[in-house]
Protein backbone atom coordinates (compact mmCIF):
# COMPACT_ATOMS: atom_id res chain seq x y z
CA UNK A 1 0.00 0.00 0.00
CA UNK A 2 1.29 3.52 -0.58
CA UNK A 3 0.41 4.35 3.06
CA UNK A 4 0.73 7.15 5.96
CA UNK A 5 3.77 5.08 7.31
CA UNK A 6 5.74 5.57 4.01
CA UNK A 7 7.47 8.83 4.42
CA UNK A 8 10.79 9.01 2.89
CA UNK A 9 11.34 11.54 0.77
CA UNK A 10 8.10 13.53 0.87
CA UNK A 11 8.15 17.36 2.21
CA UNK A 12 6.45 19.00 4.75
CA UNK A 13 7.09 17.68 8.02
CA UNK A 14 9.53 20.82 9.24
CA UNK A 15 12.71 20.85 10.96
CA UNK A 16 14.25 17.43 12.90
CA UNK A 17 13.50 17.53 16.10
CA UNK A 18 16.97 18.24 18.02
CA UNK A 19 18.17 14.91 20.28
CA UNK A 20 18.06 15.37 23.78
CA UNK A 21 21.21 13.31 26.06
CA UNK A 22 18.39 12.87 29.14
CA UNK A 23 15.34 11.79 27.28
CA UNK A 24 13.95 9.40 29.65
CA UNK A 25 12.91 5.84 27.48
CA UNK A 26 9.16 6.84 28.50
CA UNK A 27 8.29 9.97 28.99
CA UNK A 28 4.77 9.14 30.73
CA UNK A 29 4.15 5.85 32.46
CA UNK A 30 1.27 5.30 30.32
CA UNK A 31 3.34 5.03 26.98
CA UNK A 32 5.43 2.25 28.45
CA UNK A 33 2.23 0.21 29.49
CA UNK A 34 1.37 0.57 26.03
CA UNK A 35 4.48 -0.22 24.51
CA UNK A 36 4.37 -3.57 26.30
CA UNK A 37 0.65 -4.04 25.96
CA UNK A 38 1.32 -3.19 21.93
CA UNK A 39 3.99 -6.35 21.40
CA UNK A 40 1.45 -8.49 23.84
CA UNK A 41 -2.01 -7.55 22.09
CA UNK A 42 0.04 -8.45 18.74
CA UNK A 43 0.88 -11.42 19.75
CA UNK A 44 -2.74 -12.09 21.45
CA UNK A 45 -4.10 -11.45 18.24
CA UNK A 46 -2.00 -13.16 15.82
CA UNK A 47 -1.66 -16.51 17.82
CA UNK A 48 2.19 -15.87 18.12
CA UNK A 49 4.67 -13.18 17.34
CA UNK A 50 4.04 -11.81 13.91
CA UNK A 51 5.60 -7.57 13.66
CA UNK A 52 4.93 -7.81 9.88
CA UNK A 53 0.94 -7.86 10.90
CA UNK A 54 1.58 -5.52 13.69
CA UNK A 55 3.05 -3.07 11.33
CA UNK A 56 0.34 -3.61 8.93
CA UNK A 57 -2.25 -2.50 11.86
CA UNK A 58 -0.20 0.51 12.20
CA UNK A 59 -0.32 1.64 8.70
CA UNK A 60 -3.90 1.09 8.13
CA UNK A 61 -4.59 3.91 11.12
CA UNK A 62 -6.02 7.12 10.21
CA UNK A 63 -4.47 10.52 10.39
CA UNK A 64 -5.45 11.23 13.86
CA UNK A 65 -4.64 7.88 15.13
CA UNK A 66 -1.45 7.49 13.42
CA UNK A 67 0.48 11.12 14.25
CA UNK A 68 -1.63 12.84 16.98
CA UNK A 69 -1.54 10.46 19.14
CA UNK A 70 2.32 9.89 19.07
CA UNK A 71 4.61 7.19 18.68
CA UNK A 72 3.17 4.90 21.73
CA UNK A 73 -0.57 6.04 20.90
CA UNK A 74 0.22 4.46 17.19
CA UNK A 75 1.00 1.66 19.18
CA UNK A 76 -1.81 1.17 21.27
CA UNK A 77 -4.29 2.22 18.39
CA UNK A 78 -2.52 -0.94 16.36
CA UNK A 79 -2.98 -2.89 19.17
CA UNK A 80 -6.53 -1.98 19.36
CA UNK A 81 -7.13 -2.83 15.95
CA UNK A 82 -5.77 -6.22 15.80
CA UNK A 83 -7.59 -6.85 18.83
CA UNK A 84 -11.02 -5.84 17.42
CA UNK A 85 -10.36 -7.50 14.26
CA UNK A 86 -9.21 -10.71 16.17
CA UNK A 87 -12.08 -9.99 18.15
CA UNK A 88 -10.96 -10.02 21.71
CA UNK A 89 -12.54 -6.43 21.80
CA UNK A 90 -15.59 -5.65 20.31
CA UNK A 91 -15.51 -2.42 18.23
CA UNK A 92 -15.91 0.30 20.62
CA UNK A 93 -15.13 -1.46 23.47
CA UNK A 94 -11.86 0.45 24.80
CA UNK A 95 -13.31 3.80 23.80
CA UNK A 96 -16.51 2.57 26.52
CA UNK A 97 -13.97 2.00 29.33
CA UNK A 98 -12.16 4.68 28.68
CA UNK A 99 -15.15 6.84 28.99
CA UNK A 100 -16.25 5.19 31.78
CA UNK A 101 -12.71 5.78 33.46
CA UNK A 102 -13.67 9.83 32.79
CA UNK A 103 -16.46 9.71 35.03
CA UNK A 104 -19.09 9.32 32.11
CA UNK A 105 -21.51 6.69 32.24
CA UNK A 106 -21.15 4.41 28.61
CA UNK A 107 -22.63 1.06 27.82
CA UNK A 108 -20.13 -1.51 26.97
CA UNK A 109 -20.35 -3.74 24.36
CA UNK A 110 -20.12 -7.48 25.05
CA UNK A 111 -17.31 -9.30 25.44
CA UNK A 112 -16.99 -11.71 22.35
CA UNK A 113 -15.44 -15.06 21.03
CA UNK A 114 -11.95 -14.60 19.75
CA UNK A 115 -11.24 -15.59 15.92
CA UNK A 116 -7.40 -16.24 15.20
CA UNK A 117 -6.09 -15.99 12.05
CA UNK A 118 -4.56 -19.17 10.42
CA UNK A 119 -0.97 -18.41 11.55
CA UNK A 120 1.48 -20.83 12.37
CA UNK A 121 5.70 -19.47 12.38
CA UNK A 122 7.69 -22.88 11.13
CA UNK A 123 10.84 -21.21 13.45
CA UNK A 124 11.39 -18.38 15.53
CA UNK A 125 12.52 -15.06 14.33
CA UNK A 126 12.34 -13.93 10.73
CA UNK A 127 15.57 -15.41 9.24
CA UNK A 128 14.70 -18.66 6.88
CA UNK A 129 15.91 -20.74 4.65
CA UNK A 130 16.00 -20.20 0.97
CA UNK A 131 17.03 -23.38 -0.97
CA UNK A 132 16.92 -21.33 -4.31
CA UNK A 133 20.39 -19.43 -5.49
CA UNK A 134 20.09 -15.71 -5.11
CA UNK A 135 18.68 -14.25 -8.27
CA UNK A 136 21.37 -11.42 -7.96
CA UNK A 137 25.15 -11.59 -6.79
CA UNK A 138 26.91 -8.33 -5.34
CA UNK A 139 27.96 -5.20 -7.83
CA UNK A 140 24.69 -5.96 -10.05
CA UNK A 141 22.24 -3.65 -11.38
CA UNK A 142 19.32 -4.33 -10.43
CA UNK A 143 16.00 -1.91 -10.50
CA UNK A 144 13.24 -1.64 -7.82
CA UNK A 145 10.20 -2.99 -9.38
CA UNK A 146 7.58 0.30 -10.08
CA UNK A 147 4.28 -1.70 -8.36
CA UNK A 148 2.17 -0.73 -5.81
CA UNK A 149 1.36 -3.82 -3.72
CA UNK A 150 -2.61 -3.83 -1.95
CA UNK A 151 -1.12 -4.94 0.93
CA UNK A 152 1.35 -4.30 3.71
CA UNK A 153 5.04 -4.10 1.65
CA UNK A 154 8.22 -3.65 2.47
CA UNK A 155 9.39 -2.00 -0.79
CA UNK A 156 9.49 2.27 -0.18
CA UNK A 157 7.68 4.31 -2.53
CA UNK A 158 10.68 6.41 -3.30
CA UNK A 159 12.80 3.50 -4.41
CA UNK A 160 10.39 2.28 -6.75
CA UNK A 161 11.57 2.35 -10.50
CA UNK A 162 14.98 3.64 -9.62
CA UNK A 163 18.12 1.49 -10.56
CA UNK A 164 20.39 0.84 -7.67
CA UNK A 165 23.48 -1.71 -6.95
CA UNK A 166 23.35 -5.00 -4.92
CA UNK A 167 25.62 -4.34 -1.81
CA UNK A 168 24.99 -7.31 0.36
CA UNK A 169 23.62 -10.07 0.50
CA UNK A 170 21.59 -10.20 3.43
CA UNK A 171 19.96 -13.35 5.11
CA UNK A 172 16.81 -14.53 3.73
CA UNK A 173 13.74 -13.79 5.40
CA UNK A 174 10.18 -14.48 5.71
CA UNK A 175 8.52 -12.05 3.24
CA UNK A 176 6.83 -9.40 5.12
CA UNK A 177 3.92 -8.67 2.19
CA UNK A 178 1.92 -12.35 2.49
CA UNK A 179 3.30 -13.07 6.20
CA UNK A 180 1.55 -10.01 7.57
CA UNK A 181 -1.78 -11.08 6.00
CA UNK A 182 -1.08 -14.79 7.50
CA UNK A 183 -0.66 -15.62 3.66
CA UNK A 184 2.81 -17.89 4.37
CA UNK A 185 5.99 -16.88 5.18
CA UNK A 186 7.30 -17.83 1.47
CA UNK A 187 10.65 -16.88 2.69
CA UNK A 188 13.42 -15.27 0.43
CA UNK A 189 16.37 -13.74 -0.45
CA UNK A 190 16.90 -9.93 0.95
CA UNK A 191 19.88 -7.56 -0.59
CA UNK A 192 21.06 -4.21 0.67
CA UNK A 193 20.30 -2.18 -2.79
CA UNK A 194 23.08 1.17 -2.91
CA UNK A 195 21.17 3.99 -4.70
CA UNK A 196 22.86 7.06 -5.62
CA UNK A 197 20.64 10.36 -4.22
CA UNK A 198 20.59 11.48 -7.92
CA UNK A 199 18.75 8.52 -9.17
CA UNK A 200 16.49 8.68 -6.27
CA UNK A 201 15.91 12.50 -6.21
CA UNK A 202 17.38 14.15 -9.05
CA UNK A 203 20.37 15.91 -10.76
CA UNK A 204 19.91 18.32 -8.11
CA UNK A 205 19.99 16.03 -4.85
CA UNK A 206 22.33 16.33 -2.16
CA UNK A 207 25.39 13.57 -3.10
CA UNK A 208 24.65 10.59 -1.13
CA UNK A 209 24.18 7.13 -1.05
CA UNK A 210 21.06 5.66 0.26
CA UNK A 211 20.50 1.96 1.29
CA UNK A 212 17.66 -0.53 1.63
CA UNK A 213 16.96 -3.94 2.24
CA UNK A 214 14.84 -5.19 -0.55
CA UNK A 215 13.30 -8.43 -1.16
CA UNK A 216 14.07 -10.65 -4.55
CA UNK A 217 10.42 -10.27 -5.71
CA UNK A 218 10.59 -6.42 -5.16
CA UNK A 219 14.01 -6.23 -8.03
CA UNK A 220 14.80 -7.03 -11.44
CA UNK A 221 17.78 -7.41 -13.19
CA UNK A 222 18.72 -4.34 -15.62
CA UNK A 223 20.14 -6.25 -18.85
CA UNK B 1 -20.77 16.52 32.18
CA UNK B 2 -20.83 18.33 29.35
CA UNK B 3 -21.30 17.43 25.92
CA UNK B 4 -18.57 18.88 24.76
CA UNK B 5 -16.52 16.44 27.24
CA UNK B 6 -18.01 13.80 26.15
CA UNK B 7 -17.32 14.34 22.32
CA UNK B 8 -14.17 15.04 23.21
CA UNK B 9 -11.99 11.46 22.05
CA UNK B 10 -10.14 10.14 25.72
CA UNK B 11 -6.65 10.84 26.04
CA UNK B 12 -3.95 7.64 24.62
CA UNK B 13 -3.22 7.59 28.61
CA UNK B 14 -6.99 6.83 29.30
CA UNK B 15 -7.03 4.34 26.38
CA UNK B 16 -4.23 2.40 27.64
CA UNK B 17 -5.28 2.13 31.15
CA UNK B 18 -8.40 1.13 29.63
CA UNK B 19 -7.15 -1.57 27.73
CA UNK B 20 -5.25 -2.91 30.46
CA UNK B 21 -8.10 -3.00 32.17
CA UNK B 22 -10.00 -5.04 29.57
CA UNK B 23 -7.27 -7.39 29.35
CA UNK B 24 -6.16 -7.91 32.54
CA UNK B 25 -9.63 -9.16 34.15
CA UNK B 26 -9.80 -11.53 31.21
CA UNK B 27 -6.65 -12.53 31.73
CA UNK B 28 -5.56 -12.26 28.79
CA UNK B 29 -2.04 -10.31 30.21
CA UNK B 30 -0.48 -10.10 33.14
CA UNK B 31 0.23 -6.64 34.47
CA UNK B 32 3.46 -7.95 36.45
CA UNK B 33 4.93 -8.55 32.61
CA UNK B 34 3.78 -5.63 31.23
CA UNK B 35 6.26 -4.14 34.48
CA UNK B 36 8.94 -6.62 33.51
CA UNK B 37 9.04 -5.44 30.12
CA UNK B 38 8.85 -1.80 31.16
CA UNK B 39 11.89 -2.26 33.70
CA UNK B 40 13.82 -4.31 30.71
CA UNK B 41 14.18 -0.91 28.33
CA UNK B 42 14.36 1.42 31.25
CA UNK B 43 17.33 -0.24 33.11
CA UNK B 44 18.93 -3.22 31.23
CA UNK B 45 18.80 -2.77 27.80
CA UNK B 46 19.93 0.40 26.16
CA UNK B 47 22.43 2.37 24.70
CA UNK B 48 25.53 1.79 27.12
CA UNK B 49 25.39 -1.98 25.70
CA UNK B 50 26.10 -0.31 22.25
CA UNK B 51 29.06 2.12 23.95
CA UNK B 52 30.29 -1.14 25.42
CA UNK B 53 30.20 -2.82 21.85
CA UNK B 54 32.17 0.31 20.70
CA UNK B 55 34.79 1.14 23.62
CA UNK B 56 35.88 -2.84 22.84
CA UNK B 57 35.99 -2.28 19.02
CA UNK B 58 38.56 0.59 19.78
CA UNK B 59 40.76 -1.01 21.99
CA UNK B 60 41.03 -4.39 20.36
CA UNK B 61 41.23 -4.79 17.02
CA UNK B 62 40.70 -8.10 16.32
CA UNK B 63 37.53 -7.76 18.00
CA UNK B 64 36.63 -4.68 15.50
CA UNK B 65 37.03 -7.06 13.03
CA UNK B 66 35.09 -9.83 14.14
CA UNK B 67 32.37 -6.58 14.53
CA UNK B 68 32.61 -5.79 11.20
CA UNK B 69 32.36 -9.19 9.64
CA UNK B 70 30.16 -10.37 11.75
CA UNK B 71 28.02 -8.10 14.00
CA UNK B 72 25.52 -10.23 15.23
CA UNK B 73 27.59 -12.59 16.42
CA UNK B 74 30.51 -10.13 17.91
CA UNK B 75 27.30 -8.09 19.91
CA UNK B 76 26.28 -11.64 21.26
CA UNK B 77 30.04 -12.47 22.81
CA UNK B 78 29.16 -9.24 25.37
CA UNK B 79 25.80 -10.93 26.16
CA UNK B 80 23.85 -8.39 24.13
CA UNK B 81 21.07 -9.99 21.85
CA UNK B 82 17.25 -10.03 21.89
CA UNK B 83 13.97 -8.90 20.10
CA UNK B 84 15.12 -6.57 16.95
CA UNK B 85 18.60 -7.94 16.65
CA UNK B 86 18.11 -10.87 14.84
CA UNK B 87 20.90 -9.54 12.32
CA UNK B 88 22.58 -6.72 13.42
CA UNK B 89 25.37 -5.22 10.76
CA UNK B 90 27.85 -3.21 11.99
CA UNK B 91 29.30 -0.05 9.72
CA UNK B 92 32.72 2.00 10.23
CA UNK B 93 32.70 5.45 10.10
CA UNK B 94 35.55 7.42 9.29
CA UNK B 95 37.40 10.48 8.42
CA UNK B 96 35.83 10.37 4.60
CA UNK B 97 32.89 7.91 4.99
CA UNK B 98 30.16 8.81 7.10
CA UNK B 99 27.35 6.24 7.55
CA UNK B 100 23.68 7.43 9.36
CA UNK B 101 20.82 5.05 10.16
CA UNK B 102 17.08 5.68 10.00
CA UNK B 103 13.82 3.51 9.18
CA UNK B 104 11.70 6.15 6.45
CA UNK B 105 8.72 3.00 7.45
CA UNK B 106 7.88 2.75 10.95
CA UNK B 107 11.00 2.85 13.49
CA UNK B 108 13.07 0.10 13.34
CA UNK B 109 16.11 0.08 15.49
CA UNK B 110 18.90 -2.21 17.21
CA UNK B 111 16.92 -3.01 20.91
CA UNK B 112 19.25 -5.02 22.09
CA UNK B 113 22.33 -2.41 21.65
CA UNK B 114 21.18 0.94 21.59
CA UNK B 115 17.14 0.18 23.55
CA UNK B 116 14.37 1.74 22.09
CA UNK B 117 14.42 4.55 19.48
CA UNK B 118 14.52 8.53 20.32
CA UNK B 119 11.96 11.07 19.67
CA UNK B 120 13.77 12.35 16.60
CA UNK B 121 14.28 9.33 15.51
CA UNK B 122 10.97 8.46 15.16
CA UNK B 123 9.67 11.83 14.36
CA UNK B 124 7.56 12.15 10.80
CA UNK B 125 10.79 15.02 9.77
CA UNK B 126 13.52 13.06 10.21
CA UNK B 127 12.25 9.62 9.14
CA UNK B 128 11.24 11.67 5.34
CA UNK B 129 14.14 13.96 5.24
CA UNK B 130 17.58 11.78 5.79
CA UNK B 131 17.51 9.73 2.55
CA UNK B 132 16.60 12.88 0.71
CA UNK B 133 18.87 15.86 2.63
CA UNK B 134 21.00 13.87 4.55
CA UNK B 135 23.62 16.76 5.14
CA UNK B 136 21.11 19.21 5.95
CA UNK B 137 19.39 17.06 8.41
CA UNK B 138 22.83 16.22 10.12
CA UNK B 139 23.34 20.18 10.31
CA UNK B 140 20.14 20.73 11.96
CA UNK B 141 21.18 18.31 14.07
CA UNK B 142 24.39 20.01 14.83
CA UNK B 143 26.79 18.17 13.02
CA UNK B 144 28.83 19.76 10.04
CA UNK B 145 30.10 17.33 7.62
CA UNK B 146 33.37 18.39 5.39
CA UNK B 147 32.26 17.97 1.54
CA UNK B 148 34.61 15.73 0.84
CA UNK B 149 32.89 13.29 3.55
CA UNK B 150 30.91 10.60 1.41
CA UNK B 151 27.45 9.97 3.38
CA UNK B 152 25.76 6.73 3.34
CA UNK B 153 21.84 6.41 4.79
CA UNK B 154 20.92 3.12 5.55
CA UNK B 155 17.04 2.54 5.67
CA UNK B 156 16.24 -0.32 7.83
CA UNK B 157 12.99 -1.87 5.57
CA UNK B 158 13.38 -5.14 6.25
CA UNK B 159 14.33 -7.09 9.80
CA UNK B 160 18.07 -6.18 9.16
CA UNK B 161 19.77 -3.50 11.57
CA UNK B 162 22.07 -1.35 12.00
CA UNK B 163 24.60 -0.35 14.38
CA UNK B 164 27.36 2.75 13.55
CA UNK B 165 30.55 2.23 14.80
CA UNK B 166 31.84 5.88 15.69
CA UNK B 167 35.02 7.15 14.61
CA UNK B 168 37.81 7.04 18.05
CA UNK B 169 38.05 10.90 18.62
CA UNK B 170 41.61 12.00 18.58
CA UNK B 171 43.33 12.58 22.07
CA UNK B 172 41.31 9.48 23.26
CA UNK B 173 44.91 7.36 22.47
CA UNK B 174 45.57 6.78 26.28
CA UNK B 175 41.55 5.90 27.14
CA UNK B 176 41.43 2.51 28.88
CA UNK B 177 38.36 0.79 27.30
CA UNK B 178 36.05 1.44 30.42
CA UNK B 179 36.85 5.20 30.56
CA UNK B 180 36.02 5.19 26.93
CA UNK B 181 32.72 3.93 27.27
CA UNK B 182 30.90 6.70 28.59
CA UNK B 183 32.26 8.64 25.72
CA UNK B 184 30.18 7.18 23.45
CA UNK B 185 26.98 8.84 22.91
CA UNK B 186 23.52 6.66 21.28
CA UNK B 187 23.59 9.82 18.81
CA UNK B 188 26.88 8.48 17.78
CA UNK B 189 25.42 5.06 17.04
CA UNK B 190 23.10 6.24 14.69
CA UNK B 191 25.20 8.24 12.86
CA UNK B 192 24.04 11.71 14.08
CA UNK B 193 26.68 12.88 15.77
CA UNK B 194 30.23 12.46 16.28
CA UNK B 195 32.24 11.34 19.62
CA UNK B 196 33.58 14.04 21.68
CA UNK B 197 36.99 13.46 23.45
CA UNK B 198 36.15 14.37 27.10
Amino acid sequence: MDGIADMGGTDGWGPVRAPRADEPVFDQSWQGRAFAMAILSSRLACGGPNPDAFRHALERLDRAAYLDDGYYGRWLNGAELMLTESAFLAPGALEARARNLRGEHVEEPPVREPVLPDYKRTATGSLRTVNTEPAFAVGDRVRAKDISPPGHTRLPRYVRGHAGVVDVIQPAAVFPDTNAHFLGENPQHVYSVRFDSRELWGAKAEPAMVTAELYESYLEAIA
Amino acid sequence: MTTRESEERPSPALRAEALEQLLTERKLIDPKVVDSMITEYETNVGPLNGAKVVAKAWTDPQYRRRLLEDGTAAIKELGFSGPQGEHIVVVENTATTHHVVVCTLCSCYPWPVLGLPPSWYKDPAYRSRVVKEPRTVLAEMGLDLPEDVQITVHDSTSEVRWLVLPERPPGTEHLSEERLVPLVTRDTMVGVAKVEAP
